[in-house]
């Protein structure tokens, strides 16, 4: 069981438990204020959206909402944590992944399909992936600076750098590789109908933890 | 100097003011007149335009909801009803665009959530002064700023729109958003008040004085000198709250502790309640003294009037409160019982235990005066006389130049601000003809598009009307889809002046008749009057949103090329003409009549092919010509063309001549039989082949190629050129 949380202002809960669906597996949404996961909980989806508005910083309100420690002790247990879009910032802001996310260097919205190259393979989360995966990325605030020498970087923007991140990163792990954020929305690319299914091993990997 | 009487700072005639004791047996309080002349203004009573407005057909086999509640609804099948509507969001737009613009988009979609309906996809229909001008590039900009931040935060993805610059727009810009929402037929809600002892509940945000007197002040009067003293009378939004609005009201909704339900929109409160009174044929008894406020110590008639933002009002049963508290509180918002409903008919407010309001609220909703339109007919002018236009020295860079134009290049700049695809459901993304969005949970789609032609209906705008709405039916066929319903939003300059009267009355009597000859009802609407400044009138700018039916979702089509050595066919024979063109560049001359019959007859045949599968992809000849529209597919694609157009005039013409009724697609070769078959006796006109790095036309004695990087680099850098 996948565990999409919720807090107020996500945006793409519905569209993450549809690709977990897609992925074979089932979901259910924890909120920001429960003490603990849903009983049963295989792996974690902090999906995108504007968590309290962006108010303060993106992901900042969220990542000290009291939904996080929960996630943390489970992140600390090995389990496998997905954050896509605001759920990467929140992750960043509650230090469970290295960096932070600036403001694109556009300083608007970027709404694109793009491609990513993989660059890291052998994380639980990313191992069935093809090298190049064709996702939209979606975001005002998608700018990850931080050290790629220090960082397990596992998604690089493929022949442009739209956000203008560090090395053109797009998605981090820690060094476990269990917990795993990125900008561009796998969970968008999960049905030919709509234009990729590039996403869906994302989401196989985590359901087959 | 004397002062000028109160009622006409407020916007009322003397006629008006002197009716309203007839209506309510005494002299009006100040709180009082101050609500008679929101809800008596144009925005509100459509006091110039209800004449006009009467000539639409709004009923049809599929509309479960007509003209009269927050937006209309059609059926699309299985239990299900879209809900659809436009609105305009103009002087707030002119004076304070970000906020405008965002609010603007925030009312739009309360709008469709008041019907009981979950928001699914947003339009914009844009048009600004020139992009020449500092003070339209600040506009437009600032504008598409505020869609976005709004649209983006609230999750509902922003899908198509239009875009145009004219300098007729220099002055006041137009701001029109059309939101599409889907409910089931037993979910729908109605605005109407139901039951007397029934709780009357104020559920989101607190009230503030932002947005005082926003219906009277701006947006039924022109725009002048003073625009900058009205900023305080422009809104101010919050889409977090919105969003939490959103998902809140829909659970109350799905939990059925709804009685009654209407957003506040213009004129907020007294709007809302007045409304929601009359169509019930109940009274309203409410203590001012409960509305939560951002601050201390607001009159009276300021409680009554502001248009703060993110706030609904609802009829509950007294035993339900308790519960939509709790639920409102799960998601941080105020859910405040404000007040009963009557049995008297009569809008009572109380305030620090004085009676400070007490009138039928009929009087508010029902008796304004209603104006007849003024009418001076304009003639007609007379098609341009080619000879006049001298044909340019080179076609291929007229051609780039063309495409570098901002009213025909990408509109990338744009969209790419706007989170189209939150959902998962955008099947046809924008920078095609309409938009396709999956029905939630369904295998069945809707094509969405908004379309006016303001220099064809400055002309002749009769012809005008039915040439919008016909050019919204070809984008709508486009992509497979059939038209079913449709919502206007009729932006014009003063209509208390003669020629702009007749052109509101002829502008609509065309798209009555072009919408009564594809059997598409008119839902929903809006007006936008008074669009206009001392030194300029907007052209009549009637914009026709429309929705259609896909049966198969996964039978959409897009306007890219597809495969190398597909046949590019041209389906109808429509005109290509100079007149009002983009190539002109103005309002000059006059554009032939469409011809209704063979329109419908090109629509139908496309979209019958779509459902046959026949189409590779599909293309509505638009504005910029046949070049533009095989260059846009060519681009989409990435693969060029080479095709002889037709014979014509002169090769310009040809090429870059407007005009409806001509769509382009591509098939298979092998599905060119079945495709002439299925036409009858509709024009099908092979013009060449899909293939290579160019773009290559024939047209009479000429052939002029592009390739496909130089109309990349035209095309995708008009407007960011125009704005550095």
């Amino acid at each position: 069981m996948i565990a999409v949380v919720r807090f107020p202002g996500s945006l793409d809960h519905d569209s993450a438990a549809k690709a977990v669906h897609a992925a074979g597996g089932t979901a259910t949404f924890a909120w920001q204020d429960d003490a603990e996961l849903p009983a049963g909980t295989t792996g974690v989806i902090l999906p995108g959206g504007f968590s309290y508005g962006d108010h303060l910083r993106p992901g900042a309100i969220a990542s000290r909402a009291p939904i996080m420690g929960a996630v943390r002790r489970f992140a600390e247990a090995g389990g496998r944590v997905l954050g896509i879009c605001n759920g990467f910032q929140v992750l960043c802001e509650a230090g469970l992944l290295p960096g932070v996310l600036r403001t694109n260097t556009t300083l608007s919205f970027v709404c694109r399909q793009v491609h990513l190259d993989v660059a890291d393979g052998d994380t639980a989360l990313t191992r069935g992936l093809a090298p190049t995966i064709s996702v939209p990325v979606k975001n005002q605030d998608g700018n990850w600076l931080g050290d790629p020498a220090t960082t397990r970087v596992v998604f690089r923007y493929h022949g442009e750098n739209p956000l203008g991140s560090t090395d053109a990163v797009a998605g981090v792990a820690n060094a476990r590789g269990n917990v795993v954020g990125l900008m561009p929305h796998p969970e968008e690319a999960v049905d030919a109908l709509l234009g990729s299914t590039d996403g869906l091993p994302l989401f196989r990997a985590l359901v087959a933890a | 100097m004397t002062e000028v009487p109160l009622h006409r700072r407020l916007g009322l005639t003397d006629h008006e003011n002197d009716l309203i004791p007839g209506l309510i047996g005494r002299a009006p309080t100040d709180a009082e007149l101050m609500m008679f002349s929101l809800m008596w203004s144009e925005h509100c009573s459509y006091k110039h335009s209800k004449p006009v407005l009467k000539r639409f057909t709004t009923t049809g086999a599929r509309v479960l909801q007509g003209p009269g509640e927050n937006a209309g609804a059609v059926d699309v099948g299985d239990g299900m009803a879209v809900a659809l509507k436009v609105e305009s969001h103009n002087h707030p737009s002119a004076v304070e665009p970000f906020e405008g613009a965002a609010t603007g988009v925030g009312g739009i979609v309360r709008d469709i959530l008041a019907v009981g309906a979950r928001p699914i996809a947003l339009l914009d229909s844009l048009r600004f002064g020139a992009l020449t001008s500092a003070r339209s590039r600040h506009l437009f900009a600032r504008a598409v700023k505020g869609i976005g931040t709004y649209g983006n935060c609230i999750g509902v993805p922003t899908v198509g729109g239009e875009l145009m610059f004219d300098d007729r727009y220099e002055d006041s810009c137009l701001v029109n958003a059309m939101c599409v929402g889907v409910v089931s037929h037993d979910g729908m809600l109605s605005a109407s008040a139901q039951t007397p002892g029934n709780a009357l509940m104020l559920i989101g945000n607190r009230t503030g004085r932002d947005g005082i007197g926003g219906a009277s002040i701006l947006a039924s009067a022109e725009l002048g000198d003073g625009d900058a003293d009205k900023r305080p009378s422009v809104q101010v939004g919050d889409p977090f709250t919105e969003r939490k609005l959103l998902d809140c009201c829909l659970e109350l909704a799905a939990a059925d502790l709804f009685v009654a339900f209407q957003d506040l929109g213009a004129a907020g409160l007294t709007s809302a309640a007045s409304e929601m009174a009359a169509k019930g044929g109940r009274g309203l008894d409410i203590d001012l003294d409960a509305v939560p406020l951002r601050e201390e110590g607001m009159p009276a008639a300021e409680i009554l009037v502001s248009e703060s933002q993110e706030r609904m009002l609802a009829e509950v049963l007294p035993a339900d409160v308790a519960r939509v508290v709790e639920i409102c509180t799960r998601w941080q918002l105020d859910a405040t019982v404000i007040g009963t409903i009557t049995d008297t008919g009569h809008f009572v407010a109380r305030h620090h235990g004085d009676v400070v309001v007490d009138i039928p609220a009929s009087a508010l909703t029902d008796d304004a005066p209603v104006y007849g339109v003024a009418s001076e007919p304009q003639p007609i002018p007379a098609p341009l006389d080619l000879a006049s236009v001298a044909p340019p020295a080179d076609l291929a860079a007229a051609w780039r130049g063309l495409l570098a134009n901002p009213n025909v290049g990408s509109a990338r700049w744009v969209y790419e601000q706007y989170d189209h695809l939150v959902g998962a459901n955008t099947i046809v993304r924008p920078g095609g003809d309409a938009a396709v969005v999956r029905l939630p949970g369904r295998d069945t789609a809707i094509a969405i598009t908004t379309d006016c032609q303001p220099r064809h209906c400055e002309l002749d705008p009769r012809n005008g009307g039915r040439a919008t709405v016909l050019e919204a039916a070809r984008n709508i066929a486009c992509t497979g889809a059939r038209p079913i319903a449709a919502s206007d939003c009729l932006n014009f300059a003063n209509p208390e002046k003669g020629p702009t009267g007749w052109r509101l009355t002829e502008a609509v009597e065309g798209l009555a008749e072009a919408l009564e000859a594809l059997t598409v009802p008119v839902v929903s609407g809006n007006v936008s009057l008074y669009n206009e400044s001392p030194a300029r009138a907007i052209y009549p700018t009637p914009v026709v949103g429309m929705v259609g039916l896909l049966d198969h979702a996964e039978r959409a089509v897009g306007i890219s090329f597809q495969n190398d050595a597909d046949l590019v066919v041209l389906v109808g024979d429509g005109p290509a003409r100079l007149d009002a063109s983009e190539f002109l560049g103005r309002a000059e001359g006059c554009p032939p009549p469409p011809d209704l019959d063979a329109e419908v007859a090109v629509i139908d045949v496309v979209i019958r092919a779509a459902e046959a599968g026949l189409l590779a992809s599909a293309h509505d000849v638009s504005t910029g010509g046949i070049a533009t529209a095989l260059t846009e597919s060519a681009l989409a694609g990435g693969r060029g063309c080479r095709v002889t157009l037709p014979p014509g005039r002169r090769a310009d013409e040809d090429m870059f001549g407007e005009g409806g009724g001509r769509i382009v697609v591509t098939c298979r070769p092998s599905a060119l039989p079945a495709l002439m078959e299925l036409a009858g006796l509709v024009p099908v006109t092979p013009l060449g082949t899909v293939g290579g790095a160019e773009v290559g036309i024939t047209a009479g004695a000429h052939t002029v190629t592009l390739s496909l990087d130089d109309a990349r680099d035209a095309h995708e850098s008009a407007i960011p050129r125009a704005l550095a």
